[in-house]
C-alpha cells in the first residue's frame, strides 16, 4: 500500500468499461459480408473484374492517405471504410470500364464527397454511389456497355433490366442463371445468391438491422406485382436484376448516410423503394438504384429530425388531457 | 395465497427497451462477508446522501460511541450521521469526497473500544408518523447506490395510492455482490423489514426482484418467509432477465409492473416504492435492535486488489484502510472506482472515506481496462438501440459539442440517467454519457442564465 501512495489515479466518467466492438471492427465484418459478391464477381467476370476492385481498393486507399496528409489530420486508413468505399464503388462499375476511370471514380469518392466533408462520418452521400453518379453523367458510353459473363470483354450485350424495359422477355437469361449471376450488369450487383449470404451475416453479426433491406426489396416487390398485374416472374426478374439487391443491403445501410433511428430507417426506404419504382416504371433508365438512395441520402437530416424518438415515461398531450378529465 | 405453500416464482413479463450485456465479474459471489477491525480513524462527511447537507453536533475533544449523532439537518430531505467507531473528535471541518467537492465532516479517532452509545434502544413504530421518525432516526438512506433518504421515500402523498413495495436485489452492476449476499444471510431480516414497512405504510404487494444470474437466492428467501413468525406470506417474487441496466429504478418498475414512470415524476405516481433488499435488511436490524447506520457492507474487488472481498466496514472507513484488509494491491492501480464500473465514480486520492451508499471499492489495472481508440461517430444506431430511456445518445452527444442548447431540450437530454450503455456499446469510443452530463450541465446554465435575465 505505502508503495503505491505516490501513485497518481486516473479520474474518467463512467463507464469504465467498454465492448470490445471498434469502428475498425465494424467495417471488417462489412468487407467480409462482400466477400462472397466478390469472389462471385471474379468467377463471372473473370480477371477483368478483379483488376477493376484492385485498382478501386488501392486508389481508394491511397487517396484517404493523401487527403488526410495534406489536410494535416490523422491518418485514418486503419479505419477500414475506405476498404469498404473502393470494394463498393467497383461493384457498381462495368467490369469493362477503363482502370483511370475507376482511379478518377476514387478520386471522386474519397476526396471530393468524404473527406472534403470531414472525413469518415460526415458525408452526406454514400461516396461509391455518388463517385458512380457523376461517373455516369460524365462517361455516359463507358458506364453504360456491360460486358456478358466470360472472359471475353468485348461481347457485351443489354442487361436484364435493359431488356424488361424493352419488353424483350425472350432474351432474358434463366432465373437460375440471374441467382448465380451469369448475366450482364455492374461487376458485384449480379450473384444475387453471394449478396444475400452477405447480407444475412449482417444481420447475424448484428452490424445492420433487416429494416432497410426488407422494407427496401419489399416495397420495390410489391409495387412491382402491381405493376405487372401480378407477374411473379416479371416481378422476380425486377428484383434479382439490377442494382436493387446491392444497393438495399449494402449500399443503402450505409451507417453514416441513413437515418439513425429504427423508425426513420423504415421511412428512408420505403421511400427509397417508391422512388426506384417510379424511376424504373416510368423514367427513360432501365435502373433507378444508385439515384433513389442518393436522394434519400439527402433527405436523411430531415427524416431524423422528424423521426427523433419520445423518451421514456413520455405522455402524449392528447392522453396527459384525457388523464386530466378522467380525474 | 395461504399458509405454507410456496408461491411461484413468476418470470418479469414486460420487456425494456435497450439494455446491454455486460459481462458479470461477480467474482465474490461465494465470499461471506467478513467484518474488518476498526480502523485507528473515520472520516465523516456531513453529505452522504441526496439532499440537504447536515451540520456537525458535535466539537472537537467530545467524546463519542457507535450510534450518537455526530451531525443532523432541519431540512425534510436529509438524514441524520452517526459516530461509527468510539473514540475522540479530533477534528471538526472540511473533508474531500469522491466528486472532489469539499464538504464540512466530522473527524473520530477511534479508541479501539468499539463502544455502543447508551440512548441506543429498539425503537416504537406502533404508528405511521413513528415509523417514518424512526427510519429517520436510523439515517438510513439508498444503500443501493442514490442515497436517497428513506423516510423521505417511504412518506409519500396519501392521494397518490401507493400500493406496492418493490425490493430491488437485481445487483446488474457487474462485480458487486453485497446484495446477493445480504439475501444469502440474512433473509430473515430482509423478510422482517418486508414486514414490518408493509404494516407500517400499508403496503398491499411486495415483490423481490432479482436478476435471473442469482436464482438460489429464492429458496433461501422463500425458507425464510415460512419461518418468520411475522410473515403473512404474501411477498412474491419475480425473476429478472440479466440485462444492465435492470436495477436501475424505472427500468425495474417496468420490467416487474409494466408501468413507466412519467417524464419528471417518481416512482409513487404510479403507485410504486422501490427500495434496495440491503436497505430493507438493515431497516429489519434496525428495528429489532435500534443500532443506527455506522456500517454496511461492500465488494472489493477489481484487477489490481490481492485478495477481493465482501466486508462489512464503520462508514468513515478510509478506503486506502480497507485496501489493505484486502491484501493490498497485486498491480500498479490506475482507476479506483467507487460503485460498479458502470456508474461508478473515479476516487482522487486513496484515503478517501466510505459512505453510505456506497456498494464496491474497484481497483483496476492499467491492462485491464484497454482504452477504445476514438472515431468520427458513424452514425450506426447502436447507442439508440441501447438506451434504456429511448433517447438518441449520439445526436445528444453532438448537439452539446455544437453548444446547440435548442437541440438539447428538443433531444430530451435531461432524461438520461447516465447508466452507461450508450458508452459501453459505442464502436467509435466516443465518451456519450460525458458529452450528455456537459450538455445537462449547459442546460442547467441556461436556465440559470434565463431566471437571471428574468
Amino acid at each position: 500500500m505505502n508503495e503505491n501512495k505516490n501513485t497518481k489515479l486516473t479520474m474518467s466518467v463512467s463507464p469504465h468499461f467498454k465492448s470490445t466492438e471498434t469502428t475498425m471492427g465494424v467495417m471488417l465484418n462489412v468487407i467480409i459480408a462482400l466477400l462472397p459478391a466478390l469472389i462471385a464477381s471474379i468467377f463471372v467476370f473473370r480477371m477483368k473484374a478483379f483488376m477493376v476492385i484492385a485498382t478501386s481498393v488501392v486508389s481508394c486507399v491511397i487517396f484517404e492517405y493523401i487527403a488526410r496528409k495534406l489536410m494535416k489530420k490523422e491518418n485514418t486508413i486503419y479505419d477500414l471504410s475506405a476498404v469498404v468505399t473502393g470494394i463498393l464503388l467497383a461493384f457498381n462499375l462495368p467490369s469493362n470500364i477503363p482502370l483511370w476511370i475507376v482511379v478518377l471514380g476514387a478520386l471522386i469518392a474519397i476526396v471530393v464527397v468524404k473527406q472534403f466533408f470531414g472525413g469518415l462520418g460526415q458525408n452526406f452521400v454514400n461516396p461509391a454511389l455518388a463517385a458512380r453518379i457523376i461517373l455516369m453523367s460524365s462517361f455516359p458510353a463507358r458506364m453504360s456497355s456491360w460486358p456478358l459473363p466470360g472472359k471475353d470483354v468485348t461481347v457485351t450485350g443489354a442487361t436484364p433490366m435493359a431488356l424488361l424495359k424493352q419488353h424483350n422477355m425472350d432474351a432474358l437469361p434463366s432465373i437460375k442463371d440471374m441467382f448465380f449471376g451469369l448475366h450482364g450488369g455492374s461487376l458485384g450487383e449480379t450473384c444475387a445468391i453471394a449478396l444475400i449470404l452477405g447480407g444475412l451475416y449482417l444481420m447475424i453479426k448484428k452490424v445492420i438491422t433487416p429494416t432497410i433491406p426488407l422494407t427496401y426489396i419489399a416495397t420495390v416487390a410489391i409495387g412491382m406485382l402491381f405493376a405487372s398485374k401480378f407477374d411473379l416472374t416479371f416481378t422476380l426478374y425486377e428484383i434479382l436484376g439490377g442494382g436493387l439487391l446491392l444497393g438495399a443491403i449494402f449500399m443503402a445501410t450505409d451507417y453514416v448516410t441513413c437515418p439513425v433511428t429504427e423508425k426513420g430507417r423504415f421511412i428512408y426506404a420505403l421511400c427509397a423503394g417508391i422512388l426506384t419504382l417510379l424511376i424504373r416504371l416510368f423514367a427513360s433508365m432501365p435502373e433507378g438504384v444508385s439515384f433513389s438512395i442518393i436522394l434519400m441520402n439527402i433527405f436523411t437530416p430531415q427524416i431524423d429530425k422528424i423521426t427523433r424518438t419520445k423518451p421514456f415515461g413520455f405522455i402524449k398531450e392528447k392522453k396527459a388531457k384525457k388523464a386530466k378529465e378522467e380525474k | 395465497m395461504k399458509g405454507t405453500k410456496l408461491q411461484d416464482v413468476l418470470k418479469a413479463r414486460f420487456k425494456n427497451h435497450g439494455g446491454a450485456r455486460v459481462s458479470h465479474y461477480k467474482n465474490t459471489k461465494a465470499q461471506k462477508v467478513v467484518r474488518m477491525p476498526a480502523p485507528a480513524k473515520v472520516l465523516l462527511p456531513m453529505q452522504q446522501h441526496i439532499g440537504a447537507p447536515c451540520t456537525p453536533t458535535v466539537k472537537v475533544g467530545d467524546e463519542v460511541a457507535i450510534g450518537q449523532v455526530v451531525g443532523d439537518s432541519e431540512a425534510f430531505v436529509s438524514a441524520p450521521i452517526h459516530a461509527t467507531v468510539s473514540g475522540k473528535v479530533t477534528a471538526v471541518g472540511d473533508i474531500k469526497i469522491s466528486t472532489g467537492a469539499s464538504v464540512p465532516g466530522v473527524t473520530i479517532e477511534s479508541d479501539g473500544e468499539m463502544r455502543l452509545y447508551d440512548g441506543i434502544k429498539p425503537p416504537e413504530f406502533d404508528t405511521k408518523e413513528k415509523f417514518l421518525k424512526a427510519v429517520r432516526d436510523s439515517g438510513l438512506v439508498g444503500l443501493g447506490g442514490a442515497g436517497f433518504p428513506a423516510h423521505v421515500k417511504l412518506n409519500f402523498k396519501d392521494e397518490l395510492n401507493v400500493d406496492t413495495l418493490i425490493i430491488n436485489g437485481a445487483e446488474c452492476e457487474p462485480f458487486i455482490t453485497v446484495d446477493y449476499r445480504e439475501m444469502m444471510d440474512s433473509p430473515s431480516d430482509i423478510l422482517y423489514g418486508i414486514y414490518q414497512t408493509k404494516k407500517a405504510i400499508g403496503f398491499k404487494n411486495v415483490i423481490i426482484a432479482v436478476e435471473d444470474n442469482k436464482p438460489d437466492v429464492f429458496d433461501v428467501l422463500k425458507k425464510a418467509d415460512e419461518e418468520l413468525p411475522e410473515s403473512d406470506h404474501s411477498v412474491q417474487f419475480v425473476m429478472l432477465k440479466s440485462e444492465y441496466p435492470q436495477g436501475a429504478e424505472k427500468v425495474l418498475i417496468r420490467s416487474v409492473t409494466g408501468k413507466e414512470v412519467p417524464v419528471g415524476k417518481l416512482p409513487a405516481d404510479v403507485g410504486v416504492v422501490v427500495m434496495n433488499v440491503t436497505s430493507i435488511a438493515f431497516l429489519g436490524r434496525y428495528l429489532k435492535t435500534g443500532k443506527p447506520l455506522v456500517s454496511r457492507s461492500l465488494t472489493v474487488d477489481g484487477s489490481a486488489i490481492a485478495e477481493p472481498k465482501n466486508v462489512r466496514v464503520p462508514l468513515g472507513t478510509p478506503i486506502c484502510d480497507l485496501i489493505e484488509f484486502c491484501g493490498g494491491f497485486k498491480a500498479e492501480p490506475y482507476k479506483i472506482t467507487m460503485g460498479g464500473p458502470m456508474m461508478g465514480i473515479t476516487v482522487p486520492e486513496f484515503c478517501m472515506p466510505v459512505i453510505k451508499n456506497n456498494n464496491a471499492i474497484l481497483c483496476f489495472a492499467k491492462e485491464s481496462l484497454p482504452i477504445k481508440k476514438q472515431t468520427n461517430c458513424i452514425n450506426c444506431g447502436k447507442c439508440v438501440r441501447t438506451c434504456p430511456m429511448k433517447l438518441i445518445p449520439c445526436r445528444i452527444s453532438k448537439a452539446y459539442t455544437n453548444k446547440n442548447v435548442e437541440d438539447l431540450q428538443a433531444l430530451w437530454a435531461t432524461n438520461c440517467m447516465e447508466c452507461g450503455c450508450c458508452s459501453y456499446v459505442c464502436p467509435a469510443g466516443i465518451p456519450l454519457v460525458q458529452n450528455i452530463k456537459l450538455g445537462k450541465a449547459l442546460l442547467r446554465e441556461e436556465k440559470l442564465k434565463e431566471e437571471a435575465a428574468k
